[in-house]
């Protein structure tokens, strides 16, 4: 079937426009949404095993050829992260069935959490720099809903800031697409990047790549313009955070993966220092937030701007392993900053608070919960046969390799700065014995702790089985780091 | 003491009847000339808003007994069904189908998918407009 690739997007969206008639009955609502997210799943892992078997995959939307129409490109990298944002989703979805409250559950929610990944979904597949521009816009106005759904006072400041920032930073991806089109006279990603290797480096061309930066740093959370992130992340609640930590920052971080290893690689002695820089200076701001703060949400948030470093770090480097540690690591940040989410949700419940002054001794009520975050925790920061080592040691090692010491240095030390922050983490919540008596008797978690656990499972089972993901890791960075593979795909040269 | 707003009244039901005809005319010419669903949805849903200024919420729900919110998932399922249709032919996504049909009364006629499409976008903008709208209008 030629429209395969096409199915992770339709599907959700579908799903979302049936469940827009269901919104009074919500058992329907947990049955259609739960059905939709796990049969994305398999779709994406057709598309996956179809891109393995056969190479890049496009589909030119349309029937109108492809720089001309709107092309969906799934390549290694851009269906792996489909894959892995469809089982996060999926998890949240059942998650949600216990945490979110049947008030949200009746206004939208689960519409609005497939929409969400349609937009998720689509800014990974599409082909199309525009295009890409009006699934980021899906998945921000899903993402708008999703923080103030509930309506409680925090949510509402929260929402105001983060839909200001937003709004200012869709206008300058606006404004620097039609810089881009007017530079290049294509929209098309593929035929925008022949072009710009034809004009060469030009001064433009550098400019063009800093106001990407901007962008996508905006959606990110990059160093001096991730000062929006710990408010916003912490206002929503956990099943929410989780969607919002494992896959809103990861877009901006693929859009910025994607536009400069096809775009922007001809001037980077300049861009990709400025990145570099960035890169550092993001790990040093998550690395101080992860140990200033004595709350469940803000020691996580914060790891997500560390990750944000070390990513953007190994896409400085840009060298054949460096992009290969990133993916590895792109991926594993995704599961792990999930699962991480939705056991700080169950730990926030057990305990009722998520100060961490306040909380202590779960491990006698809560066992399986707490060895299962340690393990989380043991994966986040990098510990050998878990699921962060492999990507790390990759981007450090290039970072040595290239010359890079003092990143590749901060790198391993900002793995210290989020074990140490983690490990604080649990043994506030489970070891240390609470200064006000904590209530004795036992919540129900078993609901809430499965999906967690599943994302925790896995990501042990991405560390153990690197060998067996490898092979897809460098199919992925093969179209990377050779843009041509890329182009000649979607233009059918 | 009540106003009596008879001659608003009078004037709404008229000129509504006028700016409906326009907006379907609009909405019809699309493909041709400037016009189509967004625009033609927009001037239905003003005509509604002109309804809803000279009588009151209840009086223009009582006439369109219709759920807006639903008029959204209808007109999504409109757009999204044309697009989807064409996997069932096995031609790319969004590939769209026409033909010249000669119909009783308009003679040679171009029927194209595209229409179907812009349907949906239709109902969308009207039961946007019309949920915004109304929901505003409730609240306290």
């Amino acid at each position: 079937m030629i429209n395969l690739p096409i199915l992770p997007i339709l599907i959700p969206l579908v799903a979302a426009i049936v469940l827009l008639f269901l919104s009074k009955n919500v058992q329907a609502q947990r049955i259609v949404s739960a059905a939709a997210a796990a049969f994305t799943i398999i779709a994406a892992f057709a598309v996956m095993m179809k891109v393995e078997a056969e190479g890049i995959q496009t589909v030119d939307m349309g029937s109108w050829p492809a720089p001309f129409g709107i092309t969906l490109v799934s390549d290694m990298l851009s269906i792996m992260l489909v894959l892995t944002a469809s089982i996060i989703t999926f998890c949240v979805i059942l998650y949600s069935f216990r945490s979110i409250g049947s008030g949200r559950e009746a206004f939208y929610y689960y519409p609005i959490v497939q929409f969400l990944l349609v937009g998720v979904n689509g800014s990974f597949t599409t082909g199309d720099i525009f295009n890409l521009f009006v699934f980021f816009e899906i998945m921000l106005m899903s993402s708008y809903v999703l923080i103030v759904i509930g309506g409680t006072k925090v949510q509402l400041r929260e929402s105001i800031k983060y839909i200001l920032v937003n709004v200012i930073s869709s206008a300058i991806f606006v404004i620097a697409v039609g810089y881009l089109y007017s530079v290049t006279g294509s929209l098309n990603m593929a035929h925008i990047s022949a072009r710009i290797s034809e004009i060469g480096a030009e001064p433009i061309i550098t400019v063009l790549a800093i106001l990407f930066l901007i962008v996508f740093g905006l959606k990110g959370g990059i160093f001096p313009l991730y000062f929006w992130l710990p408010g916003s992340y912490a206002a929503p609640p956990a099943p929410v955070l989780a969607l919002f930590g494992a896959l809103l920052t990861k877009v901006g971080v693929y859009a910025i993966l994607r536009t400069y290893t096809l775009f922007f690689y001809h001037d980077q002695a300049f861009t990709h220092d400025i990145l570099s820089l960035l890169a550092l200076l993001t790990m040093i701001a998550g690395s101080i937030g992860a140990l200033a703060y004595k709350d469940v949400k803000q020691i996580l948030i914060y790891n997500i701007i560390i990750a944000v470093g070390v990513l953007l770090f190994g896409i400085a480097v840009m060298t054949e392993e460096s992009v290969a540690g990133t993916i590895f690591y792109l991926v594993h940040d995704m599961i792990i900053k999930g699962g991480l989410f939705l056991l700080g949700g169950i730990m926030i419940y057990a305990a009722g608070t998520s100060n961490l002054t306040k909380m202590g001794g779960l491990i006698r009520l809560y066992p399986a919960l707490g060895w299962t975050f340690l393990i989380a925790a043991f994966a986040l920061a990098g510990i050998p046969p878990l699921s962060g080592f492999t990507g790390k040691l990759l981007i450090v090692r290039a970072g040595f390799e290239a010359g890079e010491y003092v990143g590749a240095i901060i790198v391993l030390l900002s793995s210290l700065a989020v074990l140490y922050s983690v490990v604080n983490l649990f043994m506030a919540v489970f070891w240390k014995n609470p200064e006000n008596k904590l209530p004795e008797e036992k919540k129900q978690t078993a609901s809430l702790f499965i999906p967690a656990a599943i994302l925790v499972v896995l990501s042990v089972l991405y560390g153990v089985g690197t060998e067996a993901v490898y092979p897809y890791v460098m199919q992925a960075v093969d179209a990377l780091i050779h843009p041509e593979i890329y182009i000649d795909a979607v233009l059918k040269e | 003491m009540k106003t009596n707003d008879v001659i608003f009244q009078t004037v709404a039901k008229v000129v509504f009847f006028m700016i409906i005809f326009f907006a379907i005319h609009l909405f019809f010419a699309g493909h041709y000339y400037p016009g189509g669903g967004f625009v033609g949805g927009l001037l239905t849903a003003g005509a509604i808003v002109l309804l809803l200024l000279a009588f009151d919420i209840k009086t223009v729900q009582h006439g369109f007994p219709l759920d807006f919110k639903w008029l959204i998932g209808i007109g999504l399922l409109f757009s999204a069904g044309t697009a989807t249709g064409s996997l069932i032919f096995n031609v790319p996504f969004f590939t769209h189908a026409y033909n010249y049909f000669h119909l009783p009364l308009f003679g040679k006629t171009s029927l194209h998918t595209a229409m179907l499409f812009d349907l949906g976008v239709y109902f969308v903008v009207i039961g946007v407009t019309m949920t915004i709208i109304q929901t505003i209008g409730e609240s306290e």
